[in-house]
């Protein structure tokens, strides 16, 4: 391995990083805030919305991402949609991971005790707050182990960004690979840029989960 | 003495099985009314129908003369004065003693929030757990937390506390600690109405005792003559199995 190659490539990777975390991240927010609704939809049985989110989840669920992205970004500017790249991106992981979000969040509202809504009410609670105090915090705990594999799923899913023409850190490998024919280095710093992303992830995942068990789960 | 709790022929149905049919009550402020009867007799469910927490099919249920019914809009404002402790304790396993105390009076009631901790520290030393305040639930044994839930029904200072089975799920050697708080709540005039199969605690505490069997009220009376002279057969039965040998 020649690590004046590396040296040369760095600062490509860490643009193409910080390309990946940006449209990562953004898509991954949006997947929590489409996963939180559809959950609540779904679990509360709201009609209409909660046939839609069913529907929308089992099709983004059952389709790969690549497939989703093409879809996006190719075929939507026929009809007269189009979208800049990382829209496309960070709209497509945000549905793809909306889909696996809200099947996480799901089973954490499920997961609280009836018992729980019973004790609430009848110290008084509305349902709103029984919602907000009793029942929100709760499965939005019980949902933190599924929600942290999936964000560590969703980071890595960006790797098919590149078929967008994204920037990304697969897309630079392969650019570079192209061009140099480094293929070594250009992996090897792949994989570290990668670890770089999700490692701190996993530990931040797994220390809030210990935290979680103190309080009952 | 005034009346605070009347319930007018009130009958329980699940599609075709009946749970209890016709029951009548009235418990009066202060009073403390135990039901006792053998499983399955529909007296938790009773006691649930009295806050809505089950629906009824017939009947009425006046709390200070207002109708308890899953359809009344100010059903919440009527379970606030109606302090429920469950057999399973149901404390919010994401909040601490403190939190779990200071959520429905400062939520529900808007009450203030350093006047509603104090008034908590203060019922948490008197049960013993005044050290506990910051701990979860789950660090906490069963008779604590029996304990906390009694005192989080407390703190919204109910007319009525209804007490459903609150000891068959402890060890044993945590049941006293959980009916002398009771028996001091009783003490002190608290209006109470307690479903239990603690035979001895039920004769110390209560000032009237029912017998529910079949979905009905076969006996009641003052807890003396409940005990040693019932009138009945099916109590008789019922109160032996709770003493052995002869």
């Amino acid at each position: 391995m020649d690590f004046e190659v590396i040296s040369s490539y760095i600062p490509k990777y860490i643009e193409a990083f910080w390309l990946t975390i940006r449209i990562g991240w953004i898509g991954i927010a949006l997947s929590i805030v489409i996963g939180i609704f559809t959950a609540f939809v779904l679990h509360f049985k709201v009609p209409v919305l909660s046939a839609v989110s069913k529907v929308y989840v089992e099709l983004f669920r059952n389709t790969p991402l690549l497939v989703q992205l093409f879809f996006i970004y190719f075929a939507l500017p026929k009809i007269g949609i189009s979208v800049k790249a990382d829209t496309c991106g960070a709209v497509g992981l945000g549905l793809l991971g909306g889909s696996y979000m809200s099947e996480v969040f799901r089973s954490g509202l499920d997961g609280v005790a009836a018992s729980q809504t019973e004790s609430a009410l009848a110290l008084g609670l509305s349902k709103r707050q029984l919602f907000f105090y009793v029942i929100f915090p709760q499965a939005l705990s019980l949902s933190v182990p599924g929600v942290v594999a999936n964000v560590i799923f969703l980071l890595k899913e960006t790797s098919v960004f590149s078929a967008i023409s994204l920037m990304d850190l697969m897309f630079t490998a392969k650019d570079l690979i192209g061009l140099y024919y480094n293929t070594t280095e250009a992996l090897f710093l792949l994989v570290v840029f990668y670890i770089i992303m999700l490692l701190p992830v996993s530990v931040l995942g797994s220390i809030i989960e210990k935290k979680l068990v103190v309080f009952g789960h | 003495m005034e009346e605070i709790l009347t319930v007018k022929n009130i009958s329980k149905r699940y599609e075709d099985i009946t749970v209890f049919q016709d029951l009548n009550l009235s418990v009066k402020k202060g009073e403390v009314v135990v039901i006792v009867g053998p499983s399955g007799c529909g007296k938790s469910t009773f006691l649930r129908c009295l806050n809505a927490l089950e629906d009824i099919q017939d009947g009425e249920i006046l709390l200070d003369g207002e109708v308890v019914n899953s359809g009344n809009k100010d059903l919440s404002k009527i379970r606030e004065k109606i302090g429920m402790v469950f057999q399973s304790y149901d404390l919010f396993p994401h909040l601490t003693v403190l939190q779990n105390l200071m959520l429905a009076p400062t939520k529900v009631k808007k009450r203030d929030k350093k006047e509603v901790q104090k008034e908590a520290l203060e019922l948490l030393e008197r049960v013993g757990l005044l050290s506990k305040k910051d701990n979860y639930p789950r660090q906490l044994s069963g008779g604590q937390k029996q304990r906390v839930a009694i005192v989080r029904a407390l703190i919204m200072h109910p007319e009525i506390l209804l007490l459903d089975e609150i000891t068959a799920a402890l060890d044993p050697e945590m049941v006293k600690e959980v009916l002398d708080v009771v028996l001091s709540l009783a003490k002190e005039g608290r209006t109470m109405l307690i479903v239990t199969h603690e035979m001895q605690f039920a004769r110390a505490v209560s000032d009237r005792m029912i017998f529910i069997d079949g979905g009905k009220i076969v006996e009641e009376g003052a807890p003396k003559e409940f005990f040693e002279n019932p009138k009945t057969e099916r109590l008789k039965k019922f109160l032996q199995t709770f003493t052995y040998g002869d």
